[in-house]
């Protein structure tokens, strides 16, 4: 599994290629973080394949932790433009959802995780990169929950099964550079700007019905200066895999923290877990039967693991506007082509009126996760924004997916077109906690 | 860079605006709810601080004058303007009482209309008036093409014959803003608008309709009978062309279609307020829990209700800002008016039901929130409408298409 990450070559290049030759590049200066992506990329050699996971070095001993700069509101207006900056991640994520994603989806679905391209592709396009702080050898410059939402609207439109999987390490990454503290961003955080980045994803959820994210039943019990970590992880992006592991767990005496988990260690059992949809995103359990961890495996503080919720909520949020403009973008065509009665279904109120809800409530989902999302670059307290994005995400999502099934009846109850997946995928709303991170 | 926060330098006029809805409309909102068809003379008072607030403010003003359309490149960069200013103005406004919002002078929506599509000349001379609208008759209602009113040339004037229905604000406004065929043969081409000022012989108030809600506010119907009007009072081209179809008369609307959308956001967040305070003497928690099945039933249901209210107040603002920034916005200004439209009831409908007998007696505004928010999924064009808009622009579609 190791292996699909070092093959470099592929459809990935000819991506990057276009990304070089985009003259957006220049005027931003991310030429320079472009061409070290390239740089690593073509370095890298091709490794003998291993199951063992992977092992994490503390590399140097800084004192403190490296932060990225929250990105600001920009001052005191309402505005919908996006900066000149992500509007080019935008459309280098979009170029990348039509050309590298939507193609792959459905092998990737059959295969239960993106294809080694697909992971190339999504190194070079340094989404990775952009959450490690450059003297951590990355290419971030500044924190912006807003981009992170904005590619993964992109990614999301292209196939929310691989975005998941593609997005899991960076939302760790995001976490680290959040929270990490000196050491913890010198053992892992480095090691995401690296030509092979670690398996890596945040787990929240439980297999529990009505599971409370604020509440988990996973526990770390004190022992002398050690936690002993006892719980179950469920759906997990890469779960079956991933090198490392953003727990969250009920510490004694401290109330819910989040964790750092190496996967190496025995106690760690780790299980594919495939559901309803999002099935590229290789889903996984993970059982952690008493795990010992020390202290330095605490990552930020209570405040962190709230931030926690609301931000996986929100990059889940981003992905499943995505997906339903994706949802939208094929019915309308489908529906003024069809044929019935000898019109097109497009011209009875019954079709069209509900595409004109599906439209509303998609506008409607994104400016309710850009709201909160804004919020948080600028520094605001954003937790009831979260909520109402989250909960009303949930509700319109599921109903939008459902909406482009029936547009399409039984054309859409068949696999020959993405909608029934999507219909699958966009119900992971309300239901995933964790996963991502924005 | 993206932002969707209210921005800082309308708090004063919204401030403003609440302090009016909080301290004018409020104590008088139900006694003017019983006492319907009295005029609410506690306005004049307000309508004179309103004026000055407006003279005082010519950036920004509070009044539905503030809906006109920016012209391109008259500023550096992203505006807030005069469309979002008056969008929060009303939202507050509404929060205290619809149909007093409605009621206010110089506030009509002939007012937007003449501020919309009038010439210099006209907007000079129609300064200071009070405008109703007057669009609807006995047999076209969401069909305004299918109006059977005329207007006829005759020398320097406009001779204007029909029956003309539910015009808020007929019975007190001076003007009222006509729509009448030209020619009834060529259809939509042929609709103008008239500015016709109150007293013009032929020009009769027939009855002022009495309405589930908004009580305070008056509906009247009105007879033209061979109304004589100056040529000049014609807003807008007076030549028939059909390439343009309707879209001088209809412009109007992606103006004012934003404003009843922030109505229905005002008054809806009036009644998600009350609830929360009735149900926390209920000993009910609500607040925004990450967890919703542990909440109670009723703390889960109001947090969906203000998802929904959230949702139809961005959807406003964002039609708003394009106003403001010269976008062509007749798709989210609909989809605004969709979406507040029909949570407006559902908001106000639902926390009645939450209130239990509280929210259906007359001791609460809420019983009264939940009549006077029907109308505006009504009024400025039906959900229904909004949602053959929407689709058509979405789909492509001509109105001969979908139908």
């Amino acid at each position: 599994m190791d292996e699909r990450k070092r093959d470099i070559q592929g459809v990935g290049l000819s991506l990057l290629n276009r990304f070089a030759g985009s003259e957006v590049v220049d005027k931003l200066g991310l030429r320079k973080p472009a061409e070290k992506a390239l740089y690593q990329a073509s370095k890298a050699s091709f490794g003998a394949a291993s199951m063992a996971r992977r092992r994490f070095k503390s590399v140097s001993q800084r004192l403190r932790p490296e932060r990225m700069e929250r990105a600001g509101d920009g001052g005191d207006l309402f505005d919908l433009t996006p900066s000149d900056e992500q509007a080019m991640m935008q459309e280098a994520a979009r170029r990348f959802a039509e050309e590298v994603l939507r193609p792959a989806a459905h092998d990737a679905e059959a295969h239960a995780e993106p294809s080694k391209d697909v992971w190339s592709a999504a190194h070079e396009l340094g989404l990775a990169m952009m959450a490690v702080p450059e003297a951590l050898g990355g290419a971030g410059a500044e924190r912006s929950a807003v981009t992170s939402g904005l590619v993964a609207e992109q990614l999301g439109w292209g196939d929310p099964g691989q975005a998941c999987a593609l997005l899991a390490p960076v939302g760790v990454a995001h976490a680290l550079a959040c929270w990490g503290d000196a050491a913890q961003q010198d053992r892992y955080l480095r090691a995401f700007a690296e030509d092979t980045p670690p398996d890596a994803a945040l787990a929240l959820l439980e297999p529990a019905a009505a599971f409370d994210a604020a509440h988990p039943g996973c526990r770390a019990e004190r022992q002398g200066n050690n936690w002993i970590v006892t719980g179950e992880k469920a759906l997990v992006p890469l779960g079956p895999f991933a090198d490392l592991l953003i727990v969250g767990a009920d510490c004694e005496g401290l109330g819910p923290r989040l964790l750092l988990v190496e996967t190496r260690d025995e106690r760690v059992l780790q299980t594919p877990e495939p559901g309803m949809g999002l099935r590229a995103a290789s889903l996984g359990r993970v059982q952690l039967h008493g795990v010992v961890l020390g202290d330095d495996a605490v990552l930020g503080d209570a405040d962190s693991y709230a931030q926690a919720i609301d931000l996986a909520r929100l990059a889940w949020c981003s992905l499943a506007v995505g997906c339903a403009q994706a949802v939208l973008d094929l019915v309308g065509p489908y529906v003024t082509e069809r044929q019935a009665f000898g019109e097109p279904i497009a011209y009875r109120q019954g079709v069209a009126f509900t595409v004109a809800d599906m439209a509303i409530e998609v506008d409607a989902m994104r400016l309710m996760t850009w709201r909160a999302l804004a919020r948080h670059d600028a520094g605001l307290e954003f937790h009831r924004e979260a909520v109402l994005a989250h909960r009303y995400c949930a509700e319109h999502a599921m109903q939008l997916g459902s909406d482009g099934v029936q547009m399409l009846g039984g054309h859409g109850f068949v696999t020959e077109y993405p909608v029934e997946r999507w219909y699958r995928d966009l119900r992971a709303l309300g239901i995933m906690e964790g996963g991502l991170l924005a | 860079m993206i932002r969707l926060e209210e921005p800082r330098k309308f708090r004063p006029l919204v401030n403003q605006a609440h302090q009016v809805a909080a301290e004018i409309f409020r104590p008088i909102s139900r006694k003017y709810d019983r006492a319907e068809h009295a005029y609410p003379k506690e306005l004049d008072m307000l309508a004179a601080l309103l004026d000055g607030l407006n003279a005082g403010n010519s950036q920004a003003g509070a009044g539905v004058g503030g809906v006109s359309r920016s012209a391109d490149g008259d500023a550096e960069g992203v505006r807030n303007g005069s469309n979002m200013n008056i969008v929060l103005a009303f939202t507050e406004l509404c929060w205290g009482d619809v149909g007093l919002a409605l009621s206010l002078p110089r506030q009509g929506l002939g007012n937007a209309a003449i501020v919309a599509v009038a010439n210099e000349e006209q907007k000079q001379r129609f300064a200071g008036c009070w405008a109703g609208m007057a669009i609807t008759e006995p047999g076209a209602g969401s069909d305004s093409a299918a109006i059977k009113t005329t207007a006829t040339r005759d020398g320097d004037d406009y001779v204007i014959n029909g029956e003309k229905i539910y015009i808020t604000a007929g019975g007190r406004c001076d003007h009222v803003v006509v729509w009448a065929s030209l020619d009834l043969k060529v259809g939509r081409p042929a609709i103008k608008s008239f500015v016709v000022p109150k007293g013009t012989p032929g020009m009769d108030l027939v009855r002022l309709d009495h309405k589930m809600g908004i009580r305070a506010s008056d509906t009247a119907t009105i007879r033209f009978s061979d109304c004589r009007v100056p040529a000049a009072n014609l807003l807008g081209s007076p030549e028939i062309d059909t390439s343009k179809g309707f879209g001088g008369v209809m412009q109007t609307f992606d103006n004012t279609r934003p404003l009843v959308a922030a109505m229905a956001v005002g008054v809806s967040r009036a009644a998600l307020e009350r609830s929360r305070e009735l149900l926390a003497e209920a000993g009910i928690e609500t607040g925004y829990s990450t967890d919703r099945w542990r909440q109670t039933a009723a703390a889960a249901e109001l947090t969906a209700l203000e998802a929904e209210w959230e949702a139809a107040r961005l959807l406003t603002l964002r039609a708003a800002w394009m106003a403001d920034n010269g976008q062509p916005n007749s798709l989210q200004a609909s989809m605004a008016k969709a979406k507040a439209g029909r949570i407006g009831t559902r908001i106000t409908l639902r926390c009645a039901e939450l209130c239990g007998a509280l929210g259906y007696g007359e001791d609460e505004l809420l019983e009264k929130w939940a009549r006077d928010s029907k109308i505006l999924d009504i009024f400025e064009g039906t959900q229904q409408i909004q949602l053959l808009i929407v689709a058509r622009r979405v789909l492509g579609l001509t109105s001969s298409q979908l139908k």
